[in-house]
Formats: C-alpha cells, structure tokens, sequence
C-alpha cells in the first residue's frame, strides 16, 4: 500500500505488505541480547559481585531497562514510522503515565509512611 | 437516473470500503497497541503497589526467605525462549509455510505451559511454607502483581490454543494473520512486563 511503511525485510507476506513481521537475524539478536541482559543481573545478584547492594540496584535496573529497549526493537518491531509514527506516540504518553504514577506513589507514600511512624508523636511537640 | 446515480454511488462506496478494508489490519494493530498501552498501565499501578507494600512483612517472610533466584532464572529462560519461538512462528507465516507455523506455535505453547507450572509450582510452594497472600502487604501485593502477569500468559496460552485451531481449519487467511499479529505483539508484551518482574520483584527483593 503505502511505501513509507515499508521496511527493508525481504520475506514479507503478499496479505500485509505494510506489517513487519521481523527477520530471522532481528529476532537472533535480539535473543541473544536478552540472554546476556538477563544473566548478568542474576549473576550480579546470586554471586553479590558488587559487593554493594545500591550499585547492584542500580546495575539491574539499568540491564532491564536496557533489555525492555531490545525486546521493544528487536521482538514488538518498535519505530518511529509504524502506523506513522502513532504507536511512538501512545509508547511515549503512556511511558510519562507510568512515571507519573510510578514515582508519584513511591514518593507521596514514602513520606506517609515515615510521618505516620509510632515513634512520631505530635502531642510531643510544644 | 437518480436510481441509476445511486447504483454508481453505491458501487463506488463498496470499493473504497473494501479498500478500507485491506488496510484496516494496519489500524487494528495500531488499537492493539494502545490496549496493551493501557495494559501497561495496570501493570504499572501493580508495580506501584509492590513499591508501597513491599516493605512491609508484617513479621513474616521476607523476599529472601521465600525466593529461590535458581527457580526464577529457569521460568524466565522459559518465556524467553516461547518468545523467539514465537518471532519463529511469525517468520514462517511471512512465507506462508503453515506446517513449520503450527510447529513453532506448539513449541511456544510447551514454553509457556512450562512457564505457568513452574510459577504455580513456586506459589504451592509459598502458600505450602504459610506465605500466603493475606499473610502481609508484601505478599498480598506480590501475588497480585505476577498472580495478574500469570494471568495474561494463561489467557495467552488459551488464544493460542484457539488460533492454532482457527488456523488449521480455515489456513492462513488475512484475518487469521492479523490475529497472529496481534497475538504476537501479547505475547512479546508479556515478555518485557517479565522484565519488570524479575527485575523489581526478585532481583531487588534478594537485595533488601
């Protein structure tokens, strides 16, 4: 249909020429990637080869969020030019979603959480 | 003559229909995305939930008494691999080829089968050791959250069954192929909420 959808993936089937359906090297890579992005954390953990638990923390996160971006290229076929760039957008909108909510509920609950301690008592306060 | 205009109108209407049609799929896959956006969502108020609670043991077991990192490398290997699998499936309906498709499919489904059996092997198991959900905020929230992931591999796994059947009986006709893609596009989603889970839930929890 149209040729922008096109992408440079020779075996696409004659019913959807505008879908990509991946090649074999792109779903290759992107396994072996994540392999490498899943076993180092594991191992970063079970061998505590860190010897500190916040820059394991750190390290880990930084492996996932680094192997959701392979499986979002290499497995669910993610650019800019699909449906003319509107899976991006909704990608993009719901990612500040989740940060929102994410870092809003961790943060708001946290104060709660530390100003509703027992030992905090307000009659205490002159 | 007006009858004969509307005739032509009519006609006319059918074909651009029809070449709506044809390009529909591509819109249904843009809709599929933004369910599983919204799926996400879900996902990411369950995590959230996990961030407030998770702390809280209540006196009672804590990640580390409870998980076995071994156990969880092995179920994430498992949906790793249903996940390729699945991209091999796809690759051989890009050619056409519905036997070698079939075949794949079934291999995603064994992957996700052993996927399922080993998470509910794992949660017999809490619940066995008195780690059940209403034993703490950090349980509860726990099995909300992959207890929900579980959930959409099971529901997964049942479309799969029912494609594989679609497919057999009527080929791979377009319709039968959006479904595929769409199925896929679960399938792979499902994966990097998997990401999120061991990430945050295992990994981290070993850490606290």
């Amino acid at each position: 249909m149209s040729a922008g959808h096109h992408t440079d993936t020779s075996d696409q089937s004659h019913a959807h020429p505008g879908v990509d359906h991946g090649s074999l090297r792109g779903y290759l890579t992107g396994f072996g990637l994540s392999v490498v992005l899943t076993a180092i954390p594991f191992w970063l953990v079970m061998t505590n080869a860190l010897g500190n638990q916040m820059a394991s923390a750190i390290a880990i996160m930084a492996f996932a969020v680094v192997q959701i971006i392979v499986h979002m290229v290499f497995f669910l076929h993610m650019n800019t030019r699909s449906e003319n760039g509107w899976t991006m957008m909704a990608l993009i909108f719901t990612l500040i979603l989740v940060v929102i909510a994410l870092t809003g509920s961790l943060w708001v609950m946290y104060h709660l959480n530390v100003n509703m301690m027992p030992g905090h008592d307000m009659s205490q306060i002159p | 003559m007006a009858h004969a205009d509307t005739v032509i109108d009519d006609t006319v209407f059918h074909l651009e229909d029809d070449h709506g049609h044809a390009e529909s799929g591509s819109s249904t896959m843009l809709g599929f995305w933004i369910y599983l956006m919204s799926d996400c969502l879900i996902f990411a108020m369950l995590f959230a939930v996990y961030g407030v609670l998770g702390g809280n043991y209540a006196a009672g077991p804590a990640p580390k008494d409870l998980f076995d990192l071994p156990l969880v490398a092995l179920n994430t290997t498992m949906l790793l691999l249903s996940s390729i699998t699945y991209g091999f499936a796809m690759l051989e309906m890009a050619k056409g080829r519905v036997k070698p498709m079939q075949v794949w499919l079934v291999i995603t489904g064994l992957f996700g089968l052993a996927f399922l059996s080993i998470e509910l092997y794992e949660f017999a198991h809490f619940i066995h050791e008195g780690a059940t959900p209403q034993r703490s905020g950090f349980l509860s929230s726990f099995f909300t959250l992959v207890g929900t992931h579980g959930l959409h591999v099971t529901f997964g796994l049942i479309w799969l069954v029912v494609l594989m059947v679609q497919v057999s009986r009527h080929g791979l006709i377009a319709a039968n192929q959006r479904r595929l893609m769409c199925l896929s596009m679960f399938w792979h989603f499902l994966d990097v909420i998997w990401i999120g889970v061991f990430t945050f839930v295992y990994l981290m929890g070993m850490l606290r």
